[in-house]
């Protein structure tokens, strides 16, 4: 029998808000331990949570921008469970009525455009962060986490492999990162990522019975559990046993899960709503502010610029994945209207690769480029006028790069202007057929591939700056006399 | 008259005259303090040091003409559940004995502005719940009426220290009658203010949807003044109520004519005590007699409101103290193996009974499976009690009720069964669950020489109508110039 897997992510994306949900302090990471603390978020004796509104914008933001429908009055509720680096010994987060339900994430697994539903956004705090040191015998906790707004997404069921996860996991990853809601870094733990998965006989309409898996911080953890989850749920269906319903631990040492402890998550949550917070009102006209505060979205701003500036959809796709890169071509693009496939080229392959390279691109935004999209544009225009060639161009742009000049002042400075004018072509040209008259000879002869030699040693005596087509067109004339 | 007998418009007044000076005053009262204190255990820290020197400052301000701030010199008392920064506040319980609070409430930041002079933290059942004060996890407060009973609960040091003259007023918290039980049990007047009226920033938390901070005052004219200071909207509690404080002392003086009284027949139910029920109805007769006018009334859920209230607070109470844990700060139990067993033990050891056993139920109707059955079904049925009072004024604009069936009680009388003890609140508690103001104020004595409390409930931020009513029958009685046998 062959299987199906069926699997729902469930996202948790730290918000990208200068301080807590809930209290003043400061969300920036790297701080000495509990220096972003107040008695608000210490969760002392007699302290009352206030809602941060930009949270909830930001909360929109991902709401809209990943087609939900958002809850008129959605209400926070306390998660009750005890643990050192969750203060109050609960954390407020949102349960039966989440702020924003039934959207999808447009995601291309195989070639293939899908839809993976979302179930519920909401919003809740996050905990601190607990450091066991064997050595010293304890346990550390750093609270300054406590309180950074997280968003939680949660997906249907609706992904069928583990690349298909990834791919769900990239999009909604890029989404974020364009509307400027989250980082995305894994690593750091900005964002999250658990998987249920469960198996099924291909064809089958019904659910397994499914595991959740834990601890899964790079995109690599996140595909590699998934496969090893159903090659294991798999073995375990075919030696005719079933599987448990339970929270797994990925192992990525191991590269393998195993079930937690079931101290580690044995929890009756005791939901309720929290009385602390009013329920939270997001009327029509908050949603149209943040809506009209959106940016034009990865989908549609990919269809335009293939309709627009007639790009292949590679092109439109890779430009479109960051937004800073898609402001970056459409800038550079400004300043040379005319080649929009030239300046995607250019884009992609000498900035992009050293953008990339240079890992400039591990914050959020690019806040280094090799160099500014106009001079970028200018240097373009200057390969479609002529005044340069594509090969000089390479070296302006080089010079450009680690000079901070402008594309004209290296060019002057330099003295690599194309040379155009057909006296000095004439004698350049004429200097090298004398000095090789048996090829002369071959090539009216009939070995008309020498013509490339030919147009080679005009450019090594210009040094490079002789137009080459005019170049092509003066040696056969030459030659044909 | 010794200063600290002195109402806060009395010591006002001799203040502004400098016929008496702050310094006197509070001087006065830490004197009797230091006298009678260790017959009733009204305080568990008192603050003679800062309050002197507050005491001085407001005799600078005094002294420099401008007009003084509204509570400049008064003394007050902040029951332990209202943290005062720098200063101990343990909450009535072992888990936090020796918590230093550092950060101001609202109402104690508020009273600071006005002027008051913090004379320290008075007694209270451990975490706010209790009806008698003996929960406190230090030592039960004493009636100064009867020192053999109990003051009341769970705000009972607030309420002894005002009717023992140890303090010219204090603030108490109100959960579901812990201000108003007091002071009927104490002969003083207290108002519970509609839910969101006044700040719970800085309040030790017991049951969030219910508590309420409110005046514990000699007279009605001393309540006024109180809540006029602490009353209003606090941007740092997101239930506190957004909208414009009256002058609750500008209307005093307007009588209750034609004001519509409801009494509600489950309020006088079989079983009171009669001499209760009598003080009660002649003091309702009184302020018919005034001109009010007297319209019956049904609250029919009523008898539904004990067991809801219950539900409800204990259900709050769970996840509100799940913040003492031993952790990063209060009690902490030793030599323990694991984390489980730390919690455990800090919490087997540093909360009392009546603590654990409303954690416990608390976080039994929560529980999955029980939620729909206990948690949801009694938010309904508050929502019906919210219901009957709102039906109720629209034919009256206040109800009159007694405060509670018994006057003071002996201590140790109720302990063994906290049914009965649960009882002692039968009449307050629908207020909290209705989020409505509540006013207790002395309507008479019983034969053992014990006060009674008669009970004016108000229309939501109708703070002012109670007040008004108050005001008319107290100024044509004298119980308020009896003093305790001390």
């Amino acid at each position: 029998m062959t299987y199906e897997s069926v699997i729902g992510l469930e996202v948790h994306a730290q918000l990208l808000t200068e301080s807590k949900i809930f209290c003043g302090c400061s969300t920036r990471f790297g701080a000495a331990p509990n220096q972003h603390t107040c008695p608000v978020c210490l969760g002392l004796p007699g302290v009352l949570p206030v809602l941060n509104k930009k949270v909830v914008d930001f909360a929109l933001r991902a709401a809209l921008a990943t087609h939900c429908t958002i809850t008129t009055t959605s209400r926070w509720a306390r998660k009750n469970y005890f643990y050192p680096d969750l203060p109050k010994g609960y954390q407020i987060s949102m349960y039966e009525l989440p702020l924003a339900e039934h959207g999808y994430v447009e995601v291309t697994a195989e070639e293939q455009a899908k839809k993976v539903r979302l179930t519920r956004i909401h919003m809740e705090e996050d905990a601190g962060k607990s450091i066991h040191d064997a050595e010293a015998g304890a346990s550390l906790v750093d609270l300054n986490r406590t309180g950074v707004p997280l968003l939680e997404i949660v997906s249907e069921p609706d992904i069928r492999s583990a690349a298909e996860a990834g791919s769900y996991l990239r999009s909604l990853r890029a989404l974020l990162q364009y509307i400027e809601v989250c980082d995305g870094n894994m690593e750091e733990g900005s964002l999250r990522c658990d998987a249920n998965v469960s198996i099924r006989p291909r064809g089958s309409t019904e659910f397994g019975t499914r595991t959740e898996t834990k601890n899964l911080n790079s995109f690599r953890a996140v595909e590699k559990a998934i496969e090893h989850e159903i090659q294991r749920q798999t073995e375990v269906v075919e030696a005719g046993g079933r599987v448990v319903q339970e929270t797994r631990l990925w192992d990525a040492d191991r590269e393998v899960t195993r079930p937690m402890r079931s101290k580690e998550f044995a929890h009756d949550y005791r939901y309720f709503p929290d009385p602390d917070l009013l329920p939270l009102v997001v009327d029509q006209a908050w949603v149209e502010h943040v809506r009209t505060d959106l940016p034009e979205l990865p989908a549609a701003r990919r269809a335009r610029f293939v309709h627009d500036y007639d790009l292949p959809a590679y092109d439109a796709e890779v430009l479109t994945a960051r937004k800073d890169v898609a402001d970056y071509f459409e800038a550079s693009l400004r300043a040379c209207p005319a080649a929009p496939k030239v300046v995607s080229n250019w884009v992609m392959d000498s900035v992009l690769r050293f953008v990339k390279e240079e890992k400039l691109d591990a914050a959020l935004k690019i806040e280094t480029w090799p160099c500014p999209p106009e001079r970028l544009g200018a240097l373009i225009g200057l390969i479609q006028n002529g005044t340069i060639s594509t090969t000089i161009a390479k070296t302006v742009y080089e010079d450009m790069r680690r000079t901070g000049h402008s594309p004209e002042e290296i060019i002057e400075s330099k003295g690599l202007r194309q040379v155009s004018d057909t006296d000095t072509l004439q004698a350049a040209i004429a200097e090298v057929l004398t000095a090789n008259p048996d090829k002369v000879e071959a090539y009216r002869g009939g070995k008309e591939k020498l013509l490339g030699f030919f147009v080679g040693q005009v450019m090594r005596a210009t040094q490079g700056k002789a137009n080459p087509q005019m170049v092509n067109t003066l040696l056969r004339q030459k030659l044909s006399q | 008259m010794s200063h600290h007998a002195l109402t806060i418009h009395q010591a006002r007044q001799k203040l502004r005259t400098r016929e008496v000076s702050a310094v006197e005053l509070a001087q006065s009262v830490l004197a009797r303090v230091r006298q009678t204190d260790e017959r009733l255990h009204s305080y568990l820290t008192v603050c003679a040091e800062e309050a002197l020197a507050q005491a001085e400052a407001a005799d600078r301000m005094l002294a420099n003409g401008a007009t003084p701030p509204p509570l400049c010199g008064i003394p007050v008392a902040l029951k332990d559940v209202i943290l005062a920064q720098g200063v101990r506040s343990t909450a009535g319980s072992k888990i936090l004995e020796q918590f230093i609070a550092p950060y101001d409430a609202t109402v104690t930041q508020r009273l600071k502005e006005a002027g008051a002079v913090i004379i320290g933290k008075v007694n209270c059942d451990e975490f706010a719940m209790g009806s008698s004060n003996e929960n406190s996890a230090f030592t039960p407060c004493r009636n100064p009426w009867d020192t053999d009973r109990v003051p009341g609960g769970s705000s009972g040091g607030s309420a002894v220290s005002v009717a023992a003259d140890l303090a010219c007023a204090a603030l108490g918290t109100d959960t579901g009658g812990s201000i108003r039980l007091p002071a009927a049990f104490c002969g003083i007047v207290g108002l519970k203010p509609t839910y969101g009226r006044v700040s719970r920033f800085g309040v030790v938390a017991y049951a969030s949807s219910l508590d309420q901070v409110g005046p514990c005052t000699k007279d009605v004219r001393d309540c006024a003044i109180l809540l006029d200071v602490i009353a209003g909207h606090d941007p740092r509690d997101s239930t506190s109520v957004n909208r414009p404080t009256p002058s609750y002392t500008a209307h005093l003086e307007r009588g209750v004519s034609g004001l519509r009284i409801g009494i509600p027949q489950e309020y006088f139910i079989e079983g009171m005590q009669p001499e209760v029920e009598t003080a009660v109805r002649e003091a309702i007769a009184h302020l018919q007699s005034l001109g009010a006018e007297v319209v019956p009334i049904s609250l029919p859920h009523t008898e539904y409101a004990v067991a809801t209230y219950y539900i409800i607070a204990m259900a709050e109470a769970s996840s509100n103290l799940a913040r003492y844990d031993g952790v990063r700060y209060g009690y902490r139990a030793s030599e323990v193996e694991d984390l489980g067993a730390l919690y455990q033990t800090t919490r087997a050891q540093g909360f009392g009974s009546e603590v654990k056993r409303r954690i416990a139920l608390g976080t039994y109707v929560l529980s999955a499976g029980y939620y729909d059955a206990y948690y949801l079904k009694a938010q309904k049925v508050r929502t019906l009690i919210r219901q009957d009072f709102l039906n109720a004024f629209e034919a009256c604009d206040t109800i009159a009720t007694p405060v509670a069936p018994t006057t003071a009680f002996r201590l140790g009388e109720k302990l063994a069964d906290p049914l009965t003890m649960y009882l002692s609140d039968i009449f307050t508690i629908a207020v909290n669950l209705a989020g409505l103001p509540g006013l207790s104020v002395p309507c008479g004595f019983d034969q053992h020489g014990l006060p009674i409390g008669l009970q004016l409930i108000g229309p939501p931020f109708e703070e002012e109508v109670l007040l008004r009513a108050g005001y008319a029958y107290e100024q044509d009685h004298d119980w308020r110039t009896r003093k305790p046998p001390l």
